[in-house]
C-alpha cells in the first residue's frame, strides 16, 4: 500500500509544487520593486477578461497541449524527450510544404493533409533519436537536445536558400494561400450566435488539441499498446520478461511523441502565421517539459496545465506590454514550476508521506 | 591562403574555444562523480550577467570575475540539493536551471541598467584585458615562430591560459590525487565508496561545486574578455556544445582540449567563409559549421566512430541501504 493516498498524489502534491512555484515568483516580482497582487490582477484581466485574452490564451495552450502530450507519452515509456522544440519545427516544414506544394479546394482537406505531414515530420526527426537509443543505447536526452540545434540549423538553411521568395529579405516562407486560411474561434462561435474577437488566433486546431488529448487517454489506457507502454516504463526488466520488445516500445512511443510535438505547428504554422518563419515554435517545446510534469502526464492533467500555461504566457505578455516587468518573468515561473513539479518533488513528497503516516499511526 | 591569415584563424579559435573548454572540465568533474549536468549552459549565463553587472557597478573585473562565480555556485548548489539531496532527476533539474538563468538574467538587467535586458558596456578595468607575454613583441620579427609567439600565444587575456592550465590540473587532479580517485569511483559505483567508509554525499557536493566555480569563469569569461558587457541569451547554446565536447572527449581532460578546440576552429571558420572556400575550392553553408559539433557528437553516440560510454552510475541518485 502507497504511504501517500491517491488524491494527495493526484492533488495535494502538484497543488504545494505549485504554490511553492508562486510564492517564489511573488517575490522576485517584490524584489524587481512591482506589486505582485498588481501583476496578478493585470494577468488575470488581460488572459481571462475578454474574449480577445482568451482568444491567445486558447491559442498558445492549443501549442502546450501538443507539446505537453508529446512529452507525456515519451515519459510513460520512462523516456525524457526533450527534443519537442526540434520536432515541432520540423513539423512546421511538413505544413507549409503541404499548405505550398499542392492548391488545395478547401481548408478541410488541406488540414487534414497539413496534420499528417506535421505528424509525419515531428515523428522523423524523433525516430532517429529514438533509434539509436533503442539499437545503439545512445542517452536519447542528449541526442534529442542535439536534434534540436541541427533541426535550428536544418530550418535555417531551408528558409533562407530554398523556402525564401525571391527578391524578399526574410528567412521566411510565403505566404499561404488563402484557401487554407483555417476557421478562427471567432468564426467557430458565430455559427452559434456567440460573439468571440475577430483578432486573437485561436482557431479549430484547439478541439483538435482536445481530441489528441482523449485519443492519448484512449491509447494509454484502453489499449494493448499504451499498457505495453506503461509497463515498459515502469520496469523494463519486468516489460521484457513479459514478452515486450524494448525497441519496438522506445520506436513507437517516441514516434507517437515526435508526430504529437511536430502536429503542434498546425497551430502556429498554418492556424497563425499562415507561413513559416524561422523561430515559429517560440520555445513551446521546452513549456511541453513543464506542462506534462505539472499535469502528472496524465491527458486530463496536461489539459488543466496547459491552459495554466496559455494564461501565464498571455498574461505576461500584457505585463511586458503595461509595467516594466520583462516577458521573461514567464521563463522564471516556467523554471520554477519545473524544478518544484520535477526535480525538487521529493522535496514536497516527503514531508507529506510523514504526515499521512501520523495520521494513519493515530487512527490506528 | 597566407600565414598570417591563418595564425589569425586560430587566435580566434583559442578565443572561442576557451569558454567551451571550461564549461566542458566543469561537466567533466560532475558527470565523472556521477551528476550530469545538462545546466552548464544555464550556470555559464547566470555567471555572464553578474560578472557583468557587478564589473560595471564597482568598476573592477576581479569583483566581477567572484560575483560570477559564486551566482554560478548558487545555481550548483540548487542542482546538488535536487539531485543529491531530494534525489530527484537530474536531467530535469537542469532543464529548470537553465531556464531559470534565462529568465532571471533579464529580469534583473532590467531592473538594474534598465537597457533592455543588458548591461552597460565595460570599459578600462571593467574588463580582462589582454595580456602581452614576455619578449613577445621583440620576437615578433623572428620568422615563422615569431607571429605564432606573440600573435597567437601571447595577447590573450588572463582566463584563457587559466583554461589551458586547467587540462593538466585536472587530469593530475582526478587521476594522481586520493580525491580524484574517490571521485571517479564514485561515478562508477557509490555503494563501493559507501562501504570503505567515504561520504558519497560529500564527494558529489565538492563535484558539483568545482562545475560551478569552473561554469562561473566560463560565463564571466564571455561577458568581461569576449566581449564588453552582458547580452540576454548571450551564452548562445554554448553550454550545450560543451556537453558535446565532453561526450566526444569521452569524459578524458586531454582530449576535452582537443573537442574544444575543434569546435572553436568550426566557430572561428563560421565567420571567415572565405578561408573554407580557399582550402576546399567550394562554398560551406555557415548552418552546416554551426550544426557540426551536434551532428559530430550524435555519431559518435551511436558508437559508429569509437563508443561513448558514460561514468556508470551517471544520472542515478544514490540510496544506501538499509
Amino acid at each position: 500500500m502507497d504511504v501517500i493516498p491517491k488524491w494527495a498524489e493526484v492533488i495535494l502534491v502538484p497543488l504545494i509544487s505549485l504554490i511553492l512555484a508562486a510564492i517564489l515568483s511573488a517575490l522576485v516580482i517584490l524584489a524587481i520593486g512591482e506589486d505582485p497582487v498588481a501583476a496578478v490582477n493585470l494577468m488575470v484581466t488581460g488572459a481571462l477578461g475578454s474574449t480577445y485574452g482568451w482568444g491567445y490564451t486558447l491559442y498558445y495552450a492549443t501549442n502546450f497541449l501538443f507539446t505537453g502530450l508529446a512529452v507525456s507519452v515519451a515519459f510513460h515509456a520512462g523516456l525524457f524527450n526533450i527534443g519537442g522544440e526540434g520536432q515541432a519545427m520540423l513539423g512546421g516544414l511538413g505544413v507549409a510544404l503541404a499548405c505550398l506544394l499542392i492548391p488545395w479546394p478547401h481548408w478541410t482537406i488541406a488540414l487534414l493533409a497539413a496534420t499528417v505531414m506535421a505528424g509525419l515530420f515531428g515523428a522523423a526527426w524523433a525516430a532517429i533519436p529514438a533509434f539509436l537509443q533503442a539499437k545503439r543505447g545512445s542517452h536519447i536526452v542528449i541526442t534529442t537536445i542535439m536534434f534540436n540545434f541541427i533541426a535550428a540549423a536544418v530550418l535555417n538553411y531551408i528558409l533562407v536558400n530554398v523556402m525564401r521568395p525571391p527578391g524578399s529579405m526574410d528567412p521566411a516562407s510565403a505566404r499561404f494561400p488563402e484557401a487554407v486560411h483555417l476557421p478562427t474561434l471567432h468564426d467557430i462561435l458565430g455559427v452559434v450566435g456567440i460573439s468571440f474577437s475577430k483578432a486573437a488566433p485561436a482557431n479549430i486546431t484547439f478541439l483538435i488539441a482536445i481530441a489528441a488529448c482523449f485519443l492519448v487517454w484512449l491509447l494509454l489506457w484502453r489499449t494493448w499498446l499504451g499498457y505495453e507502454i506503461r509497463s515498459y516504463g515502469k520496469s523494463e526488466p519486468a516489460a521484457k520478461y513479459a514478452g515486450i520488445s524494448p525497441v519496438a516500445i522506445t520506436m513507437i512511443a517516441m514516434l507517437i511523441s515526435g508526430a504529437l510535438a511536430g502536429m503542434m505547428a498546425i497551430n502556429n504554422v498554418m492556424g497563425e502565421a499562415e507561413r513559416l518563419v524561422l523561430n515559429a515554435v517560440e520555445g513551446a517545446g521546452f513549456i511541453g517539459i513543464a506542462v506534462a510534469l505539472m499535469g502528472r502526464s496524465h491527458p486530463f492533467g496536461v489539459f488543466l496545465a496547459a491552459i495554466l500555461f496559455g494564461f501565464l504566457y498571455q498574461g505576461g505578455a500584457e505585463l511586458a506590454l503595461w509595467t516594466s516587468i520583462p516577458r521573461e518573468l514567464i521563463v522564471v515561473i516556467q523554471a520554477l514550476v519545473i524544478l518544484f513539479t520535477g526535480a525538487l518533488d521529493n522535496m514536497v513528497r516527503m514531508p507529506l508521506e510523514k504526515l499521512f503516516l501520523m495520521l494513519r499511526r493515530r487512527d490506528a | 591562403m597566407d600565414f598570417l591569415t591563418l595564425i589569425q584563424l586560430f587566435d580566434s579559435t583559442i578565443r572561442l574555444a576557451t569558454p567551451l573548454l571550461l564549461a566542458c572540465l566543469a561537466g567533466l568533474f560532475s558527470e565523472r562523480a556521477g551528476i550530469f549536468d545538462i545546466g552548464l549552459e544555464g550556470k555559464m549565463l547566470a555567471a555572464a550577467f553578474f560578472s557583468a553587472a557587478i564589473a560595471a557597478i564597482t568598476g573592477s573585473v576581479w569583483l566581477g570575475l567572484l560575483a560570477g562565480m559564486a551566482a554560478s555556485v548558487a545555481l550548483s548548489l540548487l542542482h546538488g540539493v535536487a539531485s543529491i539531496t531530494f534525489r530527484g532527476n537530474q536531467l530535469i533539474s537542469g532543464v529548470a536551471i537553465n531556464f531559470l538563468a534565462a529568465g532571471l538574467t533579464v529580469l534583473i538587467a532590467q531592473d538594474w541598467f534598465q537597457q533592455g535586458g543588458r548591461t552597460p558596456s565595460l570599459m578600462g578595468g571593467g574588463r580582462f584585458e589582454p595580456i602581452t607575454l614576455p619578449f613577445a613583441e621583440n620576437l615578433a620579427a623572428v620568422p615563422f615562430l615569431g607571429p605564432i609567439y606573440s600573435e597567437l600565444i601571447s595577447g590573450h587575456s588572463i582566463l584563457v591560459y587559466v583554461a589551458f592550465a586547467m587540462v593538466p590540473l585536472t587530469w593530475w587532479i582526478l587521476f594522481r590525487t586520493r580525491f580524484g580517485l574517490r571521485l571517479r569511483a564514485v561515478g562508477e559505483n557509490p555503494a563501493a565508496v559507501d562501504t570503505a567508509g567515504v561520504s558519497v554525499v560529500g564527494l558529489r557536493y565538492a563535484a558539483v561545486l568545482i562545475c560551478g566555480i569552473l561554469c562561473g569563469i566560463a560565463g564571466a569569461y564571455l561577458s568581461t574578455a569576449l566581449q564588453a558587457g552582458f547580452v540576454k541569451d548571450m551564452s548562445a547554446g554554448r553550454g550545450f556544445i560543451a556537453l558535446a565536447a565532453l561526450i566526444f572527449a569521452k569524459w578524458r581532460p586531454w582530449y576535452a582540449l582537443y573537442a574544444t578546440l575543434l569546435f572553436g576552429l568550426f566557430g572561428a571558420l563560421e565567420t571567415r567563409p572565405d578561408v573554407i572556400q580557399n582550402i576546399i575550392g567550394m562554398k560551406v553553408q555557415g548552418q552546416l559549421l554551426g550544426a557540426l559539433p551536434y551532428i559530430m557528437t550524435v555519431i559518435i553516440l551511436a558508437g559508429f566512430v569509437g563508443k561513448a560510454v558514460p561514468p556508470r552510475a551517471g544520472g542515478e541518485p544514490y540510496v544506501k541501504e538499509r
